[in-house]
């Protein structure tokens, strides 16, 4: 598992201790991962990992998973350093 | 009589509205309207809060989508969106929706400032928790153009509102509402003046009650919220609403309630007092009945 995704890991259970989530469970399956919390965690992602979401990439399946936003965060990144 | 109405690009009656105050109630008001083409005027004391409040439409725009709500561009939505320090600045607008605290004394006198700063045929709309529309609108000379209309949070999501006219309220003022809110995609549930009206009066004894259940050891907070979404099905639980509503303002609301109607089945739960002294005011604070991330 990478640092990222175990960081946003981490995150998560910080915020819901009784929970566990491996990095491909869907959170918005989990009962009480609200939208609420799908906002929360673009505003970790962003500042945590020092990236700006674009808007097209701001969708629920970018933040479905904890994989899913290492990857998001990994293609914002490779954007950065090629552009 | 009609007001100075502008048109959008496709021939449709647009006009100004006012907004004061941006806190979370305010903000949402004026993003909804500029949604829909109208011009905005959003006012509060102080420019950091404005600054914020633009930085608030900014990010809650760009989530919008991810929210289920429609795809929305922060900066065209922004554009419609002027803001200014003080009352004067609502002078031109049509409809002018107040979102100040729910403490009487700050609502008094911004009634009382804009009875006098805008026009007689300005609709003047009280977006209030618990007091009553015909208090307000009697601290000016036109209650006539007075009318309450309760929005719900987050406003640009929820499609319905309370609309309740004051004793005094006119039947132009109330068709003129519901027009404007029709226009911005609101439906308007009917409720005769009184203090909470149909939502809050549930609501705050629902919240009020459960923090009871917390402060007598009865139950955690976690377990009072999984029966509201487990048993009963709501999407959040009493003690997660009154995080996201703020702590500080549930009780102000329950106070009022609990005036209005001196009857001690509002009594205000001492936790929550307590809690707003240790400034554990939910969401916004990071910490309320539940713990969020900074």
């Amino acid at each position: 598992m990478s640092d990222t995704t175990s960081q946003i890991l981490g995150f998560i259970k910080n915020r819901f201790p009784q929970a566990e989530i491996s990095e491909t469970d869907d959170l918005f399956s989990v009962g009480y991962i609200n939208s609420l919390f799908a906002m929360e965690l673009v505003m970790y992602v962003e500042k945590t990992f020092a990236v700006t979401i674009p808007i097209d990439e701001l969708l629920i399946d970018n933040f479905r998973t904890a994989k899913a936003m290492t990857e998001l965060i990994g293609r914002l990144r490779s954007a950065v350093a090629v552009g | 009589m009609t007001n100075p109405l502008r048109q959008d690009e496709n021939g449709a009656e647009m006009s100004v509205i006012g907004v004061v105050g941006a806190g979370v109630m305010g903000v949402g008001v004026a993003q909804n309207f500029a949604q829909y083409g109208h011009e905005v005027v959003l006012v509060d004391l102080t420019e950091e809060v404005l600054a914020e409040a633009r930085a608030t439409i900014n990010r809650n725009c760009r989530l919008s989508r991810m929210m289920g709500g429609p795809a929305l561009d922060p900066d065209e939505i922004l554009a419609r969106i002027t803001t200014a320090v003080g009352l004067d600045a609502l002078a031109k607008a049509d409809a002018v929706i107040e979102n100040v605290p729910e403490v009487w004394e700050t609502k008094r006198e911004v009634h009382a400032a804009l009875d006098e700063i805008c026009g007689p045929d300005t609709l003047i709309v009280v977006n209030t928790s618990a007091i009553p529309i015909t208090k307000v609108a009697a601290v000016g000379a036109h209650p006539g153009r007075v009318v309450g209309v309760h929005f719900m949070n987050p406003v640009p999501a929820k499609p319905v509102v309370e609309l309740i006219p004051g004793v005094h309220t006119t039947p132009e003022t109330v068709a003129r509402t519901r027009e404007l809110l029709a226009g911005i995609g609101k439906r308007a549930v009917d409720v005769k003046d009184s203090s909470g009206f149909i939502s809050n009066r549930l609501s705050h004894v629902f919240m009020n009650e459960a923090a009871y259940l917390v402060y007598e050891g009865v139950a955690t907070a976690d377990a009072v919220d999984q029966v509201f979404r487990d048993c009963f099905g709501h999407p959040m639980g009493p003690l997660e609403t009154a995080d996201l509503i703020g702590v500080d303002t549930v009780l102000d609301s329950i106070e009022v309630i609990f005036q209005h109607y001196a009857d001690s089945k509002y009594r205000p739960c001492p936790l929550l007092k307590q809690m707003t002294d240790a400034g554990l005011t939910g969401r916004k604070s990071g910490r309320g009945f539940h713990t969020y991330s900074a």
